[in-house]
Order: structure tokens, then C-alpha cells, then sequence
């Protein structure tokens, strides 16, 4: 297998918390903790999770919006982190990204067509009566007609201002692009625009996405893998057919059964869970996940052993010491207080609702 | 979930007529060229213990019906003459200041959005809902508090006595909906206005959310308005559907038949543009262009620019208000001319 065109390794951010009145260090929001994936070339890696999970701040801190903690960050064989000024401005040109918000990400003062020419003229890619002939080219690709250059943020539409932050980070050609929830403040109709719209760029130009999202269903039609995070960790990552057929992790069997099915004849098995999950400034010992876990087999074990990201299935990861097979063997579990053996759990997935692995 | 003494409450409306009925509704802003209509013509009925689905995408005038419904229409907006709500056979539009005070809040009850903004930051939450009990009834400070606490615990919130002397702030967004929920429910109203009371929520914490609604409405019989743009949630919650485009009602039906057979081609697009958990169809449907402003809708039908089946007669004659089955009523001239459902080349998605 060839190199992927990104490696991100142990990647951790952790924000200061300051207290006292000297406004000393007095602990740390964990807002990603030792994350790892890979992203090949043309590849879509979705990374899902509710509010405060940490996908946001990883996709920052990929392109160094905001600085790691710890970790490294290897794109098309370079270190992200070891750059600096020229070199790193440069990296920024092959790396890209998509914010939820159009309209927050576009100057309101600056026509939409000098906003798509700024990338093009800060990176030396062309000037003059060539970067205009571009940016009309760019509009044309992401659906918008070329007059439109000539317009303020504030004349579009939600979809449109979304096809101009499409378009404008394709102006400098990037290989990969952080997609922020790029279509969760858009209606459904319009939604459905902008994917079609993202996977096709993708096809024409190779292009590979880390597509950060909380709407499942949209995911389902964008991915091709996923990885899914709690409180700053990834708990499971795997192919998108394998994640929604036989979903591992607990939180995952949780988190896909919440998502309403627009189907009201569709037989609906829930798995409810308990509360709320916890602070990331003060997160659970052991298994971040084992205060609301259902899984029958969970036990003291869970509170003391951190549990590995480790390959149950081919291409399928999973964070759970109880869910077999597992690496962490039953001797060391009963060391940590374990009573009960690993158990296969897969509740509510083996129905014909979903299809098979 | 501590249980608490929410009982069926006898409907005061005559057997029969329905617990709130709206007709012809109009909301009119002024705007450069004379007024903008939010909401046109808008009718439709709510029994007791019935959830009606109010759905559209954003400007459709769901929110905007909502608010007239408690006589809320921020200003310079205004309900048009003409307009008829009747709520428990009384006219909420032309009563007096006092007695429409004494039903919203008590018959008649909103749960927001934003709860962070629809609460009082430096009032407690036990404060907040043992308010509306003493400004509606006679109960005591002690005899309200002890209400408010009871139904903070009713709605799932743990240790309801400790919380309910907490602010806001420090609340999560789910335990904040779920006081809003507590306030709302507190007096036991017959209808529950909520307006996206899940959107803002994650998909966990509106699965408890949409659970504790369904529950409380099936212990109280309550009748539940819910606005929403979420075509699962309405799936799951709904009896009947009201979809809205442009301030008009386009379709109307039972939730199965809506889902089974819709048949106003906006209603059908959307159904077919929500992305599916599991679906192995990667390309997803689409419906051109996006939902004219209120100030420049086109003549005739007012989906027709983004309808793939308009025809001539499209652009002249805005549809009515068909019947396609029993309670099953679409704004289409397809309902009368079914062999026009042929899609132009330039205009399927």
C-alpha cells in the first residue's frame, strides 16, 4: 500500500484552564487526546461525534488554525508541525477548508469574485485578466454563473455563499480539504445541492476530504470511512458500510439508533442513553464512555483500563476491552477488577433495516 | 424518571369541534414594495391529543404561524383582518388583553428553540417555573415552588430539588430544553406549541427530548403542535403532517399517507433529497434553486420555478387546496390532471 497523503499521529490538544488570582494553569479542556488516522488519496474520512467530542478542534488543528499540544501530522511526506513562514504558507495552499458558516467566512465588504482571486494572487497562481478567466472557470464548477463575480456575500442565498466557500478554496488547488459541517446550517433541499456538489469535485479533481459532521444520514452518503469521537477520542473507526451494518462500540450502537428514521412504518429499537456526557476538563478514568455504557459485560474493569484502539475486524477499530476479540487479555482484565468476560453486544442492528456487512 | 400527577384534563370545547381551529391565517411585513405576505391563507384544525407536524424549510411562515397562534407576531409584522383563530371555541383575535393572558401559558403553552434565550439568566429555574404557576393561579410561594420542583423531576431532570435552584447558565442545552418543557407543561396546558424544540440539541439528547414529549402527551392527552424541518422527527412523532412552502399549506395528511403518497412535487422532493442512514444511493436527489423570498414569488403556483412537472396552466392559476382521500388534501394541479406528472428533461434532478 502506498503512503497515505495524511497521517495524523497521537494528535492531542489540551486548552489551559486558568484559576486563582494569579490566573495560574489550574488543569486542561482535553479537546482531543492521542487521535490517529490515516487519509489516502480521493479518500473521504468523516469524523462524527456530538457537540464538544473534539472533531472541530482536530480539523483546526490539522491546518494549524490552532496549534497541538502533542502529536504529529504528516501530509504527502512532510511535517505539518516542523514548518514555518514560506514553507508553511505554502503547505496552506494544498490544504483547505470549508467552514459551516458562508457567510461568518466571507469578507462582507469584498465581492465574491475578489474573495476567490485573493487565494489566487496571495499564492502567485495568476494575476491579472488569467486569475479573472479562473475565477469565472471556478464559479462555473461549483454551479454559479460568472456575473455573479461581480456581487457582495450578502446577495446569496445559503447554498450560494456555501458554493462560493467551495469555490474559493478550490482556487489555490488544494489535494485536501477539512469540510467543517459544511451543510448543517443548510435546508434539505439545498443540502442535498451542496453533497452532490462536494462529491462530485472530489471525482473530478481527486480530491480528499476530512468531513467533519454531526448528521449521520448525511455522512452515509459522503464517506468512506469513519471515524467516530468521545470527549477527545476516537472510539471507533471503520468503513462506512461495516460502521452502520455492526457498529462495536456502545456509543456508536447509541448514537445510530438516536438518529430519527424518516420512515414512520420503520420498526424502531432505541437505545436510550442516560445523561449527558461529561466535561472534557475532568473526563472519566479508564473508558471515557463506561458512566453511560450499556454493554452487559461492562464492570470495574472499564473504569481502570484505557482501552486500545485495536483492529476487531479487517479495516474495523474499536475502543472496548469488552467487546471481543480483544488484546487486553481476560488475566489483565480480572487484575483490574473485572467479574465478567468479554461478550459480543450488538443490539438493535441485526434487523434487515440495515444492510448486511 | 420520578413520576409525577399530570392528569387528563377535561376539554372545554364542545364535544366533537375541534381544539384549535385556524382559518384563512394571514401574516403581513412591511416591506419596500407595500407588504410582504409570511403567512397566506393558512387553515387547519388540532384535536384534543392529536400531534400535528408543521414542516417547511426556513421562511416557509411554520414559525410565524406558530407565534400568531398565541397572538406573538414580533412587530412591524402583523396578523391580516380576516384571519380567524378559535382555540377551545373561544376567537383568540379578538380577545382582550386579560383573558388571552389567562389561556396562554395555562391552556395554551410554548416550548422555544433556544432555551438559553428564553430564560431568564438571573432567575433560578425553580423560580422560573413556579412563576407561571403563580401568575395563573392562587397557589402559594411554598405551594408553587414545590409544583415546580415536582415537574422538573417529571421531565426527567435528576435530583430536581438541588436543580432547581440553579441558574441557567449552568445548565447543558438538554437540561435547559427540558426546564423549558417543565415550564411549559407545569399547568397542564391542552395544546404544546414547540418550535424546533430538538434542533439545537445532539442526536442523543433529542432522542430523550422526543421520548419525554411522547410520553408526557400520552400521559396528559395534551394535543402537540410541533414545528420542525427534521422529516424523521416527524415520522416519529407526528398523527398528522402540514407541510408549508412560501407562507401556504401545499399538502396535508395523515404521517403514512404523507409518507406513502405524497403528492405535491415539493413534498415529494423533499422526501427524496433527506440522506438516509444505510442507503447505498450515493447520489442524493435534488430540488433546483432554493425558496423565492417573500417579496418575489412567481405568479400561479409559488413552487412552480423549481417544480419539475409545471406546465402552462402552472403560471396563471394558483392551485387550491385539493382532496386527494380522506384527510389527504394537496395545493396541486396535478391532483386534477395526474397525467401531467411527467417530468420536463432540464428540470429533474
Amino acid at each position: 500500500m502506498t503512503a497515505p497523503l495524511l497521517r495524523v499521529e497521537n494528535l492531542t490538544k489540551h486548552f489551559p484552564i486558568h484559576g486563582g488570582m494569579l490566573r495560574r494553569v489550574t488543569g486542561a479542556v482535553r479537546a482531543v487526546d492521542g487521535v490517529s488516522f490515516d487519509i489516502g488519496a480521493g479518500e473521504t474520512l468523516a469524523l462524527v461525534g456530538e457537540s464538544g467530542c473534539g472533531k472541530t478542534t482536530t480539523g483546526r488543528t490539522i491546518l494549524r488554525l490552532v496549534e497541538p499540544t502533542a502529536g504529529s501530522i504528516t501530509f504527502d511526506g512532510t511535517d505539518i508541525r516542523a514548518l514555518r513562514g514560506e514553507s508553511l504558507r505554502r503547505m496552506r495552499r494544498r490544504m483547505q477548508i470549508v467552514f459551516q458558516d458562508p457567510y461568518g467566512s466571507l469578507n462582507p465588504r469584498m465581492t465574491v469574485g475578489a474573495a476567490i482571486r485573493e487565494g489566487l494572487i496571495v499564492h502567485r497562481i495568476a494575476e491579472g485578466a488569467e486569475a479573472d478567466a479562473r475565477v469565472a472557470r471556478l464559479l462555473d464548477e461549483v454551479g454559479l454563473r460568472a456575473e455573479v463575480a461581480s456581487r457582495y456575500p450578502h446577495e446569496f442565498s445559503g447554498g450560494q455563499r456555501q458554493r462560493i466557500g467551495i469555490a474559493r478554496a478550490l482556487a489555490v488547488e488544494p489535494a485536501f480539504i477539512v469540510c467543517d459541517e459544511p451543510v448543517s446550517a443548510l435546508d434539505v433541499s439545498v443540502q442535498a445541492q451542496v453533497v452532490n456538489l462536494l462529491r462530485d469535485l472530489q471525482r473530478q479533481r481527486g480530491l480528499s476530504y476530512l468531513f467533519i459532521a454531526h448528521d449521520l444520514a448525511v455522512v452515509a452518503h459522503m464517506a468512506d470511512r469513519l471515524a467516530v469521537m468521545y470527549l477527545g477520542r476516537i472510539v471507533e473507526l471503520a468503513p462506512r458500510r461495516a460502521l452502520f451494518a455492526s457498529p462495536l462500540m456502545p456509543y456508536t450502537q447509541a448514537l445510530l439508533s438516536a438518529v430519527p428514521v424518516p420512515d414512520p412504518g420503520a420498526k424502531r429499537g432505541r437505545l436510550l442513553l442516560q445523561g449527558e456526557p461529561p466535561s472534557p476538563a475532568n473526563p472519566p478514568s479508564g473508558c471515557v464512555f463506561h458512566p453511560r455504557c450499556p454493554h452487559p459485560a461492562k464492570d470495574a474493569a472499564c473504569s481502570r483500563i484505557v482501552p486500545p484502539l485495536e483492529e476487531k475486524a479487517p479495516g474495523h477499530w474499536v475502543a472496548c476491552i469488552k467487546q471481543p476479540p480483544t488484546t487486553v487479555s481476560d488475566a489483565v482484565q480480572r487484575d483490574a477488577g473485572a467479574t465478567r468476560s468479554p461478550e459480543r453486544y450488538l443490539p438493535l442492528f441485526s434487523h434487515h433495516n440495515h444492510p448486511a456487512p | 424518571m420520578t413520576s409525577t400527577s399530570l392528569d387528563s384534563h377535561a376539554s372545554t370545547s364542545q364535544p366533537g369541534a375541534p381544539l384549535l381551529s385556524v382559518e384563512s391565517l394571514g401574516v403581513s411585513f412591511p416591506s419596500a414594495g407595500g407588504t410582504s405576505r409570511a403567512v397566506d391563507g393558512v387553515s387547519f384544525t388540532i384535536a384534543s391529543g392529536e400531534t400535528v407536524c408543521l414542516v417547511g424549510e426556513s421562511g416557509c411562515g411554520k414559525s410565524m404561524t406558530a407565534l400568531s397562534l398565541l397572538r406573538l407576531v414580533p412587530p412591524p409584522g402583523r396578523i391580516d383582518v380576516g384571519s380567524r383563530i378559535e382555540f377551545g371555541g373561544q376567537s383568540l383575535l379578538s380577545l382582550a388583553d386579560e383573558p388571552l393572558r389567562s389561556i396562554r401559558g395555562r391552556r395554551m403553552a410554548m416550548i422555544f428553540q433556544e432555551p438559553m434565550t428564553a430564560l431568564n439568566p438571573v432567575l433560578t429555574v425553580g423560580d422560573q417555573v413556579a412563576e407561571v404557576v403563580r401568575v395563573h393561579t392562587k397557589a402559594t410561594r411554598a405551594a408553587a415552588w414545590e409544583r415546580a420542583v415536582t415537574m422538573l423531576g417529571g421531565v426527567g431532570i435528576a435530583d430536581p430539588a438541588a436543580r432547581a435552584k440553579q441558574y441557567p447558565h449552568e445548565l447543558s442545552g438538554g437540561m435547559r430544553q427540558r426546564v423549558m418543557i417543565a415550564m411549559a407543561l407545569v399547568l397542564e396546558p391542552e395544546l404544546v406549541i414547540a418550535d424546533e424544540p430538538t434542533t439545537a440539541l445532539d442526536v442523543t439528547i433529542q432522542a430523550q427530548i422526543l421520548e419525554l414529549l411522547r410520553e408526557l402527551r400520552d400521559r396528559t392527552g395534551m394535543a402537540l403542535l410541533l414545528i420542525t424541518h427534521d422529516l424523521g422527527v416527524v415520522a416519529e412523532m407526528a398523527s398528522r403532517v402540514i407541510v408549508m412552502y412560501a407562507g401556504r399549506v401545499v399538502e396535508e395528511a395523515p404521517v403514512q399517507s404523507l409518507f406513502s403518497r405524497a403528492t405535491h412535487p415539493y413534498t415529494e422532493g423533499l422526501l427524496a433529497a433527506i440522506p438516509r442512514l444505510g442507503s447505498e444511493q450515493e447520489r442524493l436527489r435534488t430540488i433546483v434553486g432554493s425558496v423565492p423570498p417573500a417579496t418575489a414569488l412567481p405568479s400561479g403556483c409559488k413552487f412552480r420555478d423549481r417544480c419539475p412537472y409545471a406546465f402552462d396552466r402552472c403560471a396563471v392559476e394558483e392551485p387550491a387546496l385539493l382532496q386527494i382521500g380522506p384527510a389527504h388534501r394537496a395545493r396541486c394541479h396535478l391532483v386534477e390532471e395526474p397525467e401531467r406528472r411527467v417530468s420536463s428533461p432540464d428540470r429533474s434532478a
